[in-house]
């Protein structure tokens, strides 16, 4: 049997999703005997123009981690989409934008204004700030340009799977390797997981009361967090009821309260405003100053009801006010 | 002018990828090295408007490799933000986290990265150096070994944080989870078998690179030197201390600089910016930014293992305090300046860490149910640090009387070694490439410099296997491709 | 002064915000022409993401009207869009987009001139606003 062709490759990401693979451990080796990794991560763009060389849909499996941030990521997703037969978004920023598109409360100008000339340690009187190109006495620098809104990988490229999780868990990235090598993959633009939420499977489920009320937000750092009970019902915000399951309760195991990773489950759209419903739903207030109030008790919502999701999300970024 | 640029792109990536630009001048020498870091993301931005709290969880993500040092340096933060002093159980269940994850990631790099270069040999083809090499060389027992003790750790950082990778336990004034009796057993063996995994490795160093010559040349030799001032965290002793303390820094020779305070931070450290790279370089801001100059008057100095030890007067443990010495009297100078001694000194700390892991795992306090304080007070301003297997790693938030953040200043490990890379990057190509020829080692021994530091932007190489590879590029002064030198893997 | 015409999307309740613009309609008052109605069977029918939807397709403001508290026909769903438009302002809010172009009111089935009045004054502020797409959303 020809074995499949694999790249790996990651944008603007952490790492982490790379080193997830490593957290297979002894499952590497049977990984690395199944499949002809023909791209290490780092290994990409110097190969650029190796894949430039490539035949159209050459490697069978291309897994990209990270959002899209600057314009020569946006190049290289790109080219791999072009010689890949199947693309997979692997993780919560090539999947949804994940942490780095928080940027998107921002633009570039005050993120580069801020990084290089506001912060505190910074000694920059001239107000240099990184350029695509610079000449310098030896010859000419450049750099790729940071683009104002981060974006999903299938707001570039045609993505075909949807690996979820910040990072995926090692259980579902051997289960996506295995439907691969076993040619058992779902249909085309499927996200691998679970169909259920994380309440569904949480172990704190039966400490949910039937009619869950709620009448006063709390935050995990005002609280001894009680190690059993479901955190909703602690009045601690979860975003279990708008999370898909598949991540082994990793955060509740913790006993910290889910944040999304997981992303939305099959047809939602926007999980921030899925979960705001849940929300609402059981705020047990009729008044309107009272429900005002729970609202504002809410430290930064939409930073943490789209923590993982804002740039695929409905409104993927905050307006620019002139 | 008849210069002419090599590029070697991508060396290994931040989180992005790292380029090494190398330019020629008119006789073909080389006239400077460029090491450009074409990425950024922005956290000192986006975290402004976050709730204070979240911050250990968010910041973990600016590096999936050593999320665990962004996450407790983070939580540091929050107690000083909000006031409150962790529970004693609480600080030794982040020390003894810090202490898996220390253990875990200097053997990745020893076995997986730094380390092949030696083990299998610097001329070796850069397809054997990497742990398959390794393997071939010391037998297979050794690859199950690593993958044994990464996989035990991380098991104990489970247990902790939820994940090994982007763990969750942190918030101001202490952990979201006590340990259990089950656990401390659990932790007490992998503790004991990291003494063991540590000698070992040790053991390796001493077989393969201490007693081959050539290897002891090019560690004592002036192509790894650069001589700057070293930056880590001590004790009251001045011992090497990872999870607390204050930063001490030493002269190029040895003679105490400066002890601060994390706290005092702007006092003494300052960030530089050049338009070529999205990386900032940190420098000793009393003495200023001189350019990528080493020296006492430069302001370039160090961190990481070798400068951690640098810095300090010894090890707290044991073992390791014997292996300190060793090296020290072996290489016959303190402060080391010889950058490939970072390899060694990454060792030392590995076998400190599974000490410290070992006298944490038998404190009886390490499984009181009193894990947390909670704040009292308003926050404000917070300023964490800890030493992360990088270097000195500091965190600085302001924050409003909601607790939403308003301001976040970092200091990351890699940028505090940015200067001191590119200077060495430069110092390695300048050996090789003479009159214009570029000798058949550039790639490795340029590698080698790089590698020894182990710099986050490394994060990608610990993919496994490992494998750097480097395409250098020979340009006319017209750009024009004349000489190509690539690397068959 | 300002050519600009807003688009605005209203979610009307059919038991009784519905009838109370319908009677608007068939007593000839005059309300601007810039509503687009959908008609829901219940304003606690409104989906946060019909709203968001809605600002994504192009609406400049989105307006829900409901029955009075009390005279919900399924009860509780007014009071469950009550709570929901409060959340969901706030992200909007901190989205950029301003307060004025989302609003929730009650209108009963005989109050055609109250239909008129926050029709008007919807659109009068939206105006005021400006358009939302101005390169806001991508
Ligand atoms: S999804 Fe999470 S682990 Fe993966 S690259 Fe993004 S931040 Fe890192
Ligand atoms: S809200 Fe959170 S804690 Fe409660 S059941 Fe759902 S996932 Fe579990
Ligand atoms: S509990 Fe939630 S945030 Fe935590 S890993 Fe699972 S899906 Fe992600
Ligand atoms: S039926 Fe009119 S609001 Fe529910």
């Amino acid at each position: 049997m020809i074995k499949p062709k694999v790249a790996f490759c990651w944008e603007a990401s952490c790492g982490g999703c790379e080193e997830a693979v490593l957290d297979l451990n002894e499952d590497i080796l049977k990984v690395i005997e199944a499949v002809d990794i023909v791209f290490w991560p780092i290994a990409l763009d110097f190969k650029y123009a190796d894949i430039e060389n490539m035949n159209d849909n050459e490697i069978d499996v291309s897994f990209i981690s990270g959002a899209i941030r600057l314009n020569e990521q946006e190049e290289t997703v790109r080219l791999l989409r072009k010689k890949s037969k199947l693309i997979i978004a692997f993780g919560s920023c090539a999947h949804l934008g994940g942490i780095p598109a928080l940027a998107n409360f921002w633009d570039r100008e005050s993120i580069l204004k801020k990084v290089y000339r506001e912060a505190p340690s910074v000694i920059n009187p001239e107000g240099k700030e990184p350029q695509v190109k610079t000449k310098t006495a030896s010859g000419e620098l450049e750099l790729p340009e940071f683009y104002d809104t981060v974006k999903a990988l299938n707001q570039v490229i045609d993505v075909d799977y949807y690996l979820p999780g910040c990072p995926p868990s090692p259980d579902l990235i051997m289960q996506t390797i295995t439907a691969i090598l076993e040619n058992n993959l779902p249909p085309k633009g499927s996200v691998i997981g679970p169909a259920k939420t994380l309440c569904e499977n949480c172990s704190r489920k039966d400490s949910k009361p039937d009619i869950m009320t709620l009448k006063e937000i709390k935050r995990p750092h005002e609280v001894i967090i009680d190690p059993e009970k479901c955190f909703l019902a602690q009045g601690l915000i979860c975003l279990g009821p708008a999370t898909r399951s598949g991540c082994g309760e990793r955060c509740i195991k913790a006993n910290m309260p889910c944040r999304g990773c997981f992303g939305p489950t099959d047809n939602v759209i926007d999980q921030g405003s899925k979960f705001l419903s849940a929300l609402a739903s059981i705020v047990d207030f009729n008044d309107e100053e009272e429900i005002k109030k729970v609202v504002d008790s809410v430290a930064d919502m939409t930073g943490t009801f789209y923590r993982f999701t804002l740039a695929s999300s409905l409104i993927k970024r905050k307006r620019r006010l002139k | 002018m008849t210069s002419r640029s090599i590029i070697i792109n991508p060396v290994t990536r931040v989180e992005g990828h790292g380029k090494i630009e190398i330019f020629l001048n008119d006789i073909g020498d080389v006239d400077k090295a460029y090491f450009q870091v074409p990425e950024l993301r922005g956290f000192e931005k986006f975290c402004e408007g976050r709730a204070a709290e979240e911050m250990p969880i968010l910041t973990s993500r600016i590096c999936g490799v050593c999320p665990t040092a962004h996450h407790i340096a983070s939580s540091k933060a929050l107690d000083a933000l909000y006031r409150v002093d962790p529970t004693s159980a609480a600080k030794k269940i982040r020390e003894l986290m810090y202490t898996a994850f220390l253990m875990e990631d200097h053997a990745l790099h020893f076995f997986f990265l730094g380390g092949p270069d030696f083990i299998v040999g610097t001329q070796a083809p850069a397809s054997q150096r990497n742990i398959l090499g390794v393997i071939a060389k010391v037998g297979k027992e050794t690859a199950g070994k690593v993958i044994r003790l990464r996989k035990e750790c991380r098991k104990i950082m489970e247990t902790i944080g939820g994940t090994a990778i982007h763990p969750v336990f942190g918030l101001p004034g202490g952990v979201s989870k006590p340990l259990t009796e089950d656990d401390r057993k659990k932790i007490k063996e992998v503790a004991k078998y990291g003494v063991e995994f540590y000698r070992f490795a040790l053991k390796i160093f001493d077989d393969v690179v201490l007693k081959n010559k050539e290897y002891v040349d090019l560690i004592a030799g002036d192509i790894y030197k650069i001589k700057t001032y070293y930056m880590g965290m001590v004790d009251e002793e001045n011992k090497v201390s990872f999870y607390d303390g204050q930063i001490r820094v030493v002269d190029p020779d040895g003679k105490e600089y400066a002890k601060f305070k994390p706290e005092d931070y702007l006092h003494h450290i300052a960030e530089h910016v050049e338009p070529w790279t999205y990386m900032k370089f940190t420098y000793l801001k009393n003495i200023g930014w001189k350019g990528f100059i080493d020296g006492k008057d430069s302001g370039i100095y160090r961190v990481a293992p070798l400068a951690r030890l640098n810095v300090s007067e010894g090890m707290t443990t044991t073992l390791a305090q014997i292996e300190y010495e060793r090296m020290y009297d072996t290489l016959g100078a303190k402060p080391l300046h010889n950058t490939l001694a970072f390899h060694w000194a990454r060792l030392i700390e590995g076998l400190y860490a599974a000490e410290r892991m070992t006298e944490l795992a038998d404190d009886p306090e390490l499984t009181d149910p009193n894990i947390r304080n909670l704040p009292k007070e308003a926050p404000s301003e917070g300023i964490g640090a800890i030493e992360a297997p990088r270097g000195t790693l500091i965190h600085h938030y302001k924050a409003d009387e909601k607790g939403l953040i308003r301001d976040v200043n970092l200091i990351v490990s890699t940028q505090n070694n940015a200067a001191a890379i590119c200077m060495s990057i430069e110092k390695a190509a300048s050996n090789f490439i003479k009159g214009g020829n570029v000798s058949e080692g550039l790639l490795n021994m340029v590698e080698i410099a790089f590698r020894a530091y182990d710099p986050c932007l490394g994060c990608a190489t610990h993919s496994f296997p490992g494998d750097m590879p480097m395409l250098i590029k020979i340009y006319d002064k017209n750009r024009n491709l004349i000489q190509e030198i690539g690397r068959d893997y | 002064m300002n050519n600009f015409e807003p688009r605005i999307v209203a979610f009307l309740c059919s038991w009784c915000s519905y009838a109370g613009a319908d009677k608007a309609g068939s007593s000839r008052k005059t309300y601007p022409q810039n509503i687009n109605i959908i008609r829901v069977m219940c304003s606690g029918r409104v989906d946060p993401q019909f709203v968001l939807e809605a600002f994504k397709e192009g609406a400049d403001g989105v307006l829900i009207l409901g029955c009075h508290p009390g005279d919900c026909h399924y009860k509780e769903g007014n009071y469950n869009i009550l709570r929901r438009y409060h959340f969901l302002k706030k992200v909007l809010m901190e989205l950029g987009i301003e307060e004025g172009r989302f609003k929730l009111d009650w209108v009963s089935s005989t109050e055609d001139d109250k239909f008129v009045t926050i029709v008007s004054e919807m659109v009068k502020n939206v105006k005021s606003l400006g358009p939302l797409r101005n390169e806001a959303l991508i």
